[in-house]
C-alpha cells in the first residue's frame, strides 16, 4: 500500500474566495481616491469649445469658477433664452461677480489670494458680449488671471 | 473541568464581504470623474486710466485680427481662414524688419514688423461673435507664439519652452532645478513677449 495514497476521492476542493474582497477593496480604495464628487448642478448648457494649446489646472483651491450659456432647457420658462451665468449653484447677473469674487476670495488662504485664477466655463455658442462683460468686471475686481476652460481637440473641424 | 473536546468556534463567512464591497465599487464607478480641467491661461490687462497720448505705435508694428458677427476673420483687412492664421502670425512675429533681432528667421520685410518686442497682435471682436470663434483664434494665436518660443528655446537650451513649462509647474520638480529653470523661461518670454491686446467689443 503506498504512503501517498488519497484518502478522499478526487474531488477538487473548492477555490477559497477569501481573498476577494481584498482585491475588490483594493479597486475601492482607488476610486473612493480618485472620485470627485459633482458639487454644483449646472443650470445652463454648458459645450465648452475645443483648443489645443492648453495648459492643466492642477491645484483646485486656486481656482474659482464661473459658468456661462443659455438655461437648461427646463429652466428656460423661468429664465429666459438668453445667456446668462452661474456663479456657485444659482443663475446671477454680471454684477454679481463682484460679491462672487469678494466671497471666493476671503474663503481662502490669504496667500492665495495673488494665484487665484478664474476659469471661464463658458458655452460654444454664446456670445463674446456676456464674456466681454464678465472680463470686464474681472478687471475691475482685479482678478487677472484667467483661463478659458475647454475641451482638448482641433479648433479646425 | 476541563473542556478538552471543545471545537473551535466556526468561521465566520466571508463570502458576502465580496457583495458588500462590490455594491461600494460600483457607486464609486459610476461617480468618479477622472479629469483635470485644462484651457488657455491669459492675464488681462489692469485697468488704467486713459493716457491723454498713447506711445506712438507704428502701424507696421500692429496685426490686427478681426472677428466679425459671422465669426469670419479678417487679418490686416483681408479676409483669412483660420487654418492660414497661425502661419501668418509666425510670420508677422518672427519677421525682424529693423534687423536688431538675430534669431528672427523671417523674411526682413520692411513693410512688417520691427522685431518680436515691438511686435503686437491686436485682436478684435464683435459682442455677437460666438465664443467658440473667439476661443479657436486665440488658440491659434497662442500657438504662433508658443511655436516661436519652441524653436528658440529648443536651439539656445535643447528643451522645448513647452517641456521646460512643464517641469517648471510639475510638483514633483525639485526646488534647484525650478530655479534654474526660471531663468531660461524668463529668457524666452523676453525674446518673444507675448503682446496680444484686445480691444473691448464693438457695439452697433
Amino acid at each position: 500500500m503506498s504512503k501517498f495514497k488519497k484518502k478522499k476521492g478526487g474531488e477538487v476542493p473548492a477555490i477559497s474566495t477569501a481573498s476577494l474582497p481584498d482585491i475588490v477593496f483594493m479597486l475601492l480604495f482607488f476610486f473612493m481616491v480618485a472620485t470627485v464628487l459633482k458639487d454644483n448642478d449646472l443650470k445652463i448648457q454648458n459645450n465648452l469649445p475645443k483648443a489645443d494649446q492648453v495648459t492643466k489646472l492642477e491645484k483646485k483651491d486656486r481656482v474659482m469658477f464661473i459658468f456661462a450659456g443659455k438655461p437648461h432647457e427646463k429652466y428656460r420658462k423661468q429664465y429666459g433664452e438668453g445667456a446668462r451665468i452661474q456663479l456657485n449653484d444659482r443663475l446671477s447677473e454680471v454684477s454679481d461677480i463682484r460679491n462672487f469674487i469678494l466671497s471666493e476670495r476671503a474663503a481662502r488662504n490669504p496667500e492665495l489670494e495673488k494665484v487665484l485664477t478664474t476659469a471661464l466655463k463658458v458655452d460654444k455658442d454664446a456670445k463674446m458680449g456676456l464674456v466681454g462683460e464678465i472680463k470686464q468686471e474681472l478687471r475691475k475686481m482685479d482678478a487677472l488671471k484667467i483661463n478659458y476652460t475647454t475641451t482638448k481637440g482641433s479648433v479646425i473641424d | 473541568m476541563a473542556r478538552k473536546n471543545r471545537e473551535a468556534p466556526p468561521e465566520v463567512n466571508a463570502g458576502s464581504m465580496a457583495d458588500i464591497a462590490f455594491l461600494l465599487l460600483i457607486f464609486f464607478l459610476v461617480t468618479t470623474t477622472i479629469q483635470t480641467d485644462q484651457g488657455i491661461t491669459r492675464k488681462l490687462p489692469p485697468i488704467q486710466p486713459e493716457l491723454d497720448d498713447p506711445p506712438p505705435i507704428k502701424e507696421k508694428n500692429i496685426f490686427t485680427v478681426l472677428i466679425n458677427r459671422n465669426d469670419q476673420l479678417l487679418v490686416e483687412d483681408k479676409l483669412m481662414d483660420l487654418r492660414e492664421l497661425r502661419q501668418a502670425a509666425i510670420e508677422f512675429l518672427d519677421n525682424g524688419g529693423d534687423g536688431s533681432c538675430a534669431y528672427c528667421k523671417g523674411a526682413r520685410n520692411e513693410a512688417s514688423s520691427d522685431n518680436p518686442d515691438k511686435a503686437i497682435i491686436s485682436l478684435q471682436n464683435d459682442a455677437e461673435t460666438s465664443y467658440k470663434a473667439y476661443i479657436a483664434v486665440q488658440n491659434e494665436l497662442v500657438a504662433a507664439y508658443y511655436f516661436l518660443r519652441d524653436r528658440e528655446c529648443k536651439a539656445r537650451y535643447g528643451k522645448t519652452f513647452r517641456e521646460l513649462e512643464a517641469m517648471f509647474d510639475d510638483p514633483k520638480t525639485k526646488e534647484a532645478q525650478r530655479n534654474r529653470i526660471e531663468p531660461i523661461i524668463k529668457d524666452i518670454q523676453t525674446l518673444f513677449p507675448q503682446k496680444l491686446s484686445e480691444a473691448e467689443p464693438k457695439r452697433n
